[in-house]
């Protein structure tokens, strides 16, 4: 790693100021794919700007509709959650499902989302039901924050604060995981409302993405035969050492039937 | 940089450098080398410690990370205190042989305190889940997957009295 200099501010104004007028500042909060990143010098920042003392980033509130997870909750509190288990169990699921039990004591929602890893499973969960990105900024509907390859809507200088997601009817998420790294080879989150389903996969190509002929067909039959023949087209998916697009175009079927069974048990 | 923190129950105060990893704090700066690098990309576990009581990876946090914190590295694991004894899940590791080189036994071991600690009800099914960020190149974990639920057993029955 190279040196760098390491802030922790306390208030979210001062984290802004620092990480708007220091260039090559970077953020970092559970730091699980960051450090990895510093290590292989892929990136050099001249400065950190930790948000582990900001407070208000971090925790799980119950607003009736909505529920609201700080930015800086880690994966294990999110599966561990209570509140979650009860009214939106897929979403605690996928959280459990992240790494191992080290990775979801450090990672936080907000990094995960942030980064845009194109087999990470939070961007399927937050696509999925339709959440917020909440900002030091403003909000950003999923829809519109994922963006492809590791990129969002984020502008440089804006930290997300929160994620607020609707409480669904019903939701779940299946995933295959690559054996080595645990990242999802594909994963689909199903969610369903009283308005539809909105069906969204993760792994599969360069960026999480909605199945548009799943959510008309489980928006008509809530149930795995609804889907069982629609296969979705390998344009755009991705081939490489773990799977061919035809594969994984296949898995994108088989997980979001059992993302559907998770849903309904 | 200055921190402050509590390492094994002891608060102690280094000057680091941020871009110290904390492996590279306990094991180059601070003697303790009970804490193994397997792989310093964070798959394999072998440098588990807990940080505030959960299971880390310290080749991946950063040292200003310990600020305030509580650490717990394998040089602090022990049975009650005063005993003189192993901890019960170390006890559980020697007697199921739970270990052949030994190289991944100290993250082995961190991890399987924090998931004992976290559920006093483990099935073998949650310890195979909870391993999965150790690597073992040696046991094939079945020993491993026993000697944890032996300990936990142990932790468990060491509470009750
Ligand atoms: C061994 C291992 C296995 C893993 N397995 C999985 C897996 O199975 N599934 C999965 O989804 N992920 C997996 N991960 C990734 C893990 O979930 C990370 O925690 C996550 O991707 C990044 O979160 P973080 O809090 O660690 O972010 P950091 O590493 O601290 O930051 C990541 C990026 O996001 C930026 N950032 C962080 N917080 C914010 C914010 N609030 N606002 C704006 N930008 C921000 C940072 O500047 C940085 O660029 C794994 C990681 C490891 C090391
Ligand atoms: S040395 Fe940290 S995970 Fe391998
Ligand atoms: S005992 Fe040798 S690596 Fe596990």
């Amino acid at each position: 790693m190279k040196p760098f200099a390491y802030h922790q501010p306390d208030q979210l104004p001062d984290a802004a100021k620092l990480l708007s007028s220091i260039e090559d500042s970077k953020l970092v909060a559970g730091g699980m794919t960051l450090i990895p990143t510093l290590k292989q010098r892929l990136a050099s920042p001249v400065a950190l700007v930790d948000l582990s003392r900001l407070e208000n980033l971090r925790g799980i509130t119950d607003d009736g509709a909505t529920i609201t997870i700080g930015a800086m909750t880690p994966h294990a509190v999110v599966a561990a959650s209570k509140l979650l288990q009860t009214k939106i169990p897929g979403l605690a699921a996928l959280a459990s499902m992240i790494g191992d039990p080290a990775v979801r004591s450090r990672g936080t929602i907000g990094g995960s989302v942030a980064n845009n890893d194109p087999a990470a499973d939070y961007p399927a969960g937050v696509l999925g039901l339709g959440a917020t990105i909440v900002t030091s900024m403003r909000e950003i509907a999923a829809d519109k924050f994922f963006l492809g390859l590791f990129e969002t809507a984020l502008e440089p200088g804006e930290i997300i604060t929160a994620i607020r997601f609707p409480v669904p009817l019903r939701a779940g998420y299946a995933k295959l995981k690559a054996p080595a790294s645990r990242y999802a080879l594909v994963g689909v989150f199903v969610a369903k409302f009283t308005d539809g389903v909105r069906v969204a996969v993760t792994g599969a190509g360069a960026g999480v993405f909605r199945v548009a002929p799943m959510e008309a067909a489980l928006s008509g039959n809530f149930g795995p035969s609804a889907i069982a023949a629609i296969k979705i087209d390998t344009d755009g998916l991705t081939s490489d050492i773990h799977a061919e697009a035809d594969y994984r175009a296949h898995l994108v079927t088989v997980m979001a039937k059992r993302a559907v069974d998770a849903a309904l048990s | 940089m200055q921190i402050s923190f509590t390492l094994n129950g002891r608060s102690t105060t280094v000057d680091v450098e941020p871009a110290t990893l904390v492996v590279e704090l306990l094991r180059e700066q601070l003697n303790l080398t009970g804490t193994h690098i397997g792989c310093d990309t964070s798959q394999c576990g072998a440098c588990v410690v807990h940080l505030n009581g959960l299971p880390v990876k310290s080749c991946t946090l950063l040292a200003p990370a310990l600020d305030g914190a509580n650490l717990l590295t394998i040089e602090g694991l022990q049975g009650a205190p005063g005993s003189n004894r192993l901890h019960p899940m170390q006890e559980a590791f020697r007697e199921h042989h739970g270990l052949q080189c030994g190289f991944c036994t100290p993250g082995m071991l961190m991890t399987a305190v924090a998931l004992a600690a976290e559920n006093p009800n483990l099935t073998e099914a949650d310890v195979r889940h909870g391993l999965e960020g150790n690597i073992c190149r040696c046991t094939g974990y079945q020993n491993i997957v026993v000697s944890v639920l032996a300990g936990a057993a142990a932790m468990n029955a060491a509470k009750g009295e």
